[in-house]
């Protein structure tokens, strides 16, 4: 300040000379030898990086450089993202041992699937036994796609809901599993074949579909096919400890969704270091790989695709969680149904946290037996930002790889908005927050405040790599303006994607519901 | 927590008494956040919410407003000559800034909470805190002998036509306390220029008026000085000076440039702010600390800020070359301490819901204040300053800068191969 001070009564006292025009000359001398230099460093270090094997980008490095303001690279190989939040939460797991825990009951869901008509046709009744791979209901506008029994057992509840709506189905699971026997199509076989494998094995509603994240109707043909082979949700589980193992049959999942589509499988890998990778990632063939550096959510597979791909109007791409591709692999080499779901137990109520070897839409009591604290606590399937809330004596969602269990927040905070009483996570300047990268907070459902109109700007971009303005996106989903809607980009959208957004909203507006309507209605509307 | 209980059994009720309930629900929600939970969605949320960002920027302002009080007083005493130290006679300087910033704060807040008030119950919403910046800000940008009742006209208007009028909270086009100021502006110009309104307490700054002091002044504080045996207010001594003019900075720019201001006030005295003119706008050391204060808690954005800092420094640097008066030649780096840049770069542009929604809209928005700013300073005759009608101008452009910005996204997206 002093400084400044000085300088302003060493120089003042009297109108400038127009000596401006010099100033600005040597101003602009100045940058031009400053970028230079930039430059000839940026073209050393990319020299360098590439005689140990590291893929660099092609661009300049001034669009390098415009890029750390924007957030955006677009690269061939590597994908930095400058953009994003890492929520850091007690309780994640810890030992890489994977614990067998064959649960005795298992439930399908009908409604976890989006888009299936409310009350889908069930072909199995109660008391009948079925073998992994049987059909157990259908929708009942698409009868040809079947969803399949992950299990062997016995069916014994089929629950219905609101409207006579189908809530759950449950099977007791054998302890011996019974497979149904398929005859696998060979490796000449033609598309028409291969579809018809995976509809009647049920294979078929393991892919998921973009925009809308829904099954694939019959005729899709989907223009790539994007796997993300890690999560970067707080306390998500590790895909190289779930690939370990199973290499050949992730492979073999690849080899089969390539003979799928007419353009690509795309991997995405984890550029950050996090830890080794698997080389089932690494040296996958029959695909191409990106690695993606960044915080969350660099690892969805939404925003991957907006970085290699991305979906133009009309397109479809289609999903796959890593699991499934595992699981698609078994099926074509051994000709039966066999999923297994490696599911982390997470969450700072969870007293050891873990990983287990289950079935897909596993009991959530049964897993968390003995190993969660007592008091009012909330049972995630999937992770705290877009998982979806179940009862402790409810079950997993078919495709969930998380089990996250917190507080509930329903307490009230004297000045809590002013002086927190607990640290919490936030990704706000107010907190001191960023004084503590590695601080772990211990986490629970309570909103800290609430609902108002959108007053702050800039504030959701700064937790979402994409080339996207969301907060005119939520408006226009509020008008129902569809052209605007389809523009601004809600096709490369998914609630995964917005719930980052949703987490630092000021406003504690609710974004990914906010979504849900908007990719409704477009679907409707198509 | 045996005050939550008390809080809770005394909750009116809301059919019977909607406004007692509004009220009731503000204070309760700010004593205690409450206890709803994560429903659907995310299931943790962040720490931060609308209470926790409007009050960031009211800390921002303190050290503003303890200055701003302080340099009242100071002003006061300088027109008469007297304890021109600005440390000396702390006591008379805080007490007569004090009886004139306190009346203002509270009956601007009184007016504009009770209009939100009312809103808020009508609509059966709860309080939205936007106020709590708009009142803290509408003070300090106030000359310091604004008649009360022109104040409350003022926030009345600009709470009424300026918010509620759009839906509240979030919704207006135009930023609240620069439409209490530009509603002052128009309707009562006397009052807010000329040379006369920056020092308080005289009727007239012709030599030899006398202060006027009310009860405050010598009944209240006058005891309490005498019983310290400190100096006391006395209205007979204090009288303006001869050759004093009370013209700011400005003013004496735009007449003979920086010479005309040498004359007067040397740049230590406007950067650090001992020289008459809106309560709030003349310490810039303390208005660059709240400015960083808000980079840093990322509040506001310096996006904006450093927009306009570029667009007074091109317009100054034209101007510079151009050269066709005094007020031209000033060198374009003392623009940004002269006047209330400072403060209109820090506090007024970066309102979040007037200004420019999109990251690079921000750069614009933020280069094109500066620039009409500046404009507006050296070439109007009527007034040197400008920030409160370039951000009320720029206000108005920000909604068709963010259209082309997300136009040309969508031209993006839709041309995609």
């Amino acid at each position: 300040m002093a400084f400044m001070l000085n300088s302003f009564l060493v120089f003042g006292q009297g109108t400038i000379t127009p000596s401006w025009a010099m100033y600005s000359i040597l101003g602009v001398l100045i940058l031009a030898g400053l970028s230079a230099l930039v430059g000839l460093t940026a073209n050393l270090i990319d020299m360098e990086a590439s005689k140990h094997g590291v893929q660099v980008s092609e661009e300049g490095w001034f669009t390098k450089f415009l890029n750390q303001f924007t957030g955006e690279t677009k690269s061939s190989k590597l994908h930095k993202l400058n953009r994003g939040f890492d929520i850091l939460i007690n309780g994640e797991v810890k030992s890489g041992q994977i614990i067998s825990k064959p649960v005795s009951r298992v439930a399908l869901k009908p409604y976890s699937f989006i888009g299936l008509s409310p009350i889908p046709k069930v072909v199995v009744e109660v008391g009948q036994t079925v073998k992994a791979g049987d059909e157990v209901y259908h929708d009942k506008k698409h009868p040809e796609i079947k969803f399949t029994s992950p299990v062997s057992g016995e069916v014994i509840e089929i629950n219905r809901g609101d409207k006579r709506a189908i809530a759950d189905i449950i099977i007791l699971a054998d302890k011996d599993q019974q497979y149904k026997k398929f005859n696998a199509p060979g490796k000449d076989a033609d598309r028409a074949a291969l579809v018809n494998f995976l509809v009647d094995t049920g294979a078929w509603t393991w892919i998921n579909e973009r925009p809308f994240d829904v099954v694939p109707q019959l005729s899709s043909q989907p223009k790539n096919i994007f796997i993300s082979t890690f999560d970067t949700a707080p306390m998500a589980p590790d895909n190289n400890l779930i690939v370990a193992g199973n290499e050949q049959a992730f492979q073999d999942g690849i080899d089969v969704l390539a003979r799928l589509t007419e353009g690509k499988v795309y991997l995405g890998l984890d550029g950050s270091n996090r830890g080794q990778l698997s080389s089932a990632f690494t040296k996958a063939k029959n695909a191409d790989l990106h690695y993606f550096e960044g915080k969350h959510p660099a690892g969805n597979v939404g925003v991957q695709i907006h970085h290699i791909a991305p979906i133009r109007s009309g397109e479809k791409v289609w999903t796959m969680r890593v699991q499934d591709v595992i699981a698609l692999g078994k099926l074509f080499a051994t000709g039966e149904v066999r999923r297994t779901a490696i599911v982390a137990i997470t969450g700072n109520e969870v007293i050891e946290p873990q990983y287990v070897s289950t079935f897909p839409g596993a009991s959530v009591a049964e897993l968390t037996q003995g190993n969660v604290t007592d008091g009012k606590l909330r049972y995630i399937s999937g992770d705290v930002l877009s998982g979806k809330q179940v009862f402790a004596t409810g079950f997993m969602n078919e495709k969930d790889d998380q089990l996250t269990v917190i507080e509930e927040g329903d307490f009230y905070e004297m000045f809590g908005w002013l002086m927190p009483l607990s640290p919490r996570p936030s990704a706000s300047g107010t907190y001191p927050n960023g004084l503590f990268p590695n601080m772990k907070f211990d986490v629970n459902t309570n909103t800290h405040g609430e609902k108002r109109a959108f007053v702050v700007t800039g504030q959701y971009e700064e937790v979402l790599p994409m080339d996207i303005y969301p907060q005119h996106l939520f408006k226009s989903i509020l008008t129902k303006d569809v052209e605007m809607m389809e523009g601004l980009g809600i096709n490369e959208l998914s609630e995964e994607d917005v719930a980052l957004c949703e987490f630092v909203c000021t406003s504690k507006q609710p974004l990914q519901q906010l979504l849900r309507e908007g990719l409704d209605y477009m679907r409707t509307e198509a | 927590m045996g005050l939550l209980q008390f809080l809770q059994r005394i909750e009116p009720d809301k059919k019977k008494s909607p406004l007692l309930h509004t009220a009731y629900d503000a204070f309760f929600t700010f004593a205690f956040t409450p206890n709803t939970v994560t429903k659907g969605g995310v299931h943790i949320r962040d720490g931060m919410d609308l209470k926790r960002l409007m009050v960031y920027v009211v800390l921002a302002l303190q050290l503003c407003y303890l200055f701003g009080s302080y340099n009242i007083g100071h002003q006061h005493f300088v027109a008469a000559g007297q304890h021109l130290g600005f440390l000396d006679a702390f006591h008379l300087k805080l007490a007569h800034g004090l009886i004139k910033m306190l009346p203002m704060f509270i009956v601007t807040h009184v007016v504009g909470l009770g209009i939100e008030f009312l809103f808020a119950a009508k609509k059966g919403h709860a309080v939205e805190e936007g106020f709590l910046v708009s009142g803290a800000l509408i003070p300090l940008i106030m000359p310091p002998d604004l008649p009360m009742w022109i104040l409350a006209l003022s926030v009345t208007f600009a709470v009424i036509l300026g918010k509620e009028a759009f839906g509240g909270t979030g919704m207006n086009i135009w930023n609240i306390a620069l439409l209490a100021r530009v509603f002052v502006f128009f309707a009562y110009p006397t009052e807010i220029s000329g040379d006369t309104c920056w020092v308080s307490g005289y009727d007239s700054l012709a030599a030899g008026s006398a202060a006027e002091y009310g009860w405050w002044h010598t009944g209240f504080f006058n005891s309490i000085f005498g019983s310290l045996g400190w100096p006391q207010f006395d209205a007979a001594r204090t009288v303006v000076v001869d050759g004093f003019s009370g013209a700011t900075p400005l003013a004496l720019a735009y007449q003979g440039g920086m010479e005309a201001v040498n004359q007067h006030y040397s740049i230590g005295q406007i950067f650090w702010g001992a020289i008459p003119g809106s309560i709030g706008e003349t310490n810039k050391p303390f208005i660059i600390l709240g400015a960083l204060f808000l980079i840093f808690t990322r509040v506001a954005s310096w996006r904006i800020m450093a927009g306009m800092v570029l667009g007074v420094g091109v317009t100054g640097l034209l101007f510079n070359a151009w050269g066709f008066n005094a007020f031209m030649m000033v060198p374009w780096y003392y623009h940004y301490i002269l006047g209330s840049f400072l403060f209109a770069m820090a506090f007024m542009a970066t309102d979040p819901v007037t200004a420019s929604g999109t990251n690079k809209g921000k750069w614009i928005y933020g280069f094109f204040i500066g620039m009409v700013g500046l404009i507006v300073r050296v070439l109007n005759p009527a007034y040197p300053e400008g920030w409160m009608l370039a951000i009320l101008f720029m206000n108005s452009f920000a909604p068709l800068i963010d259209y082309f910005i997300v136009q040309s996204n969508i031209k993006k997206r839709t041309s995609r191969v």
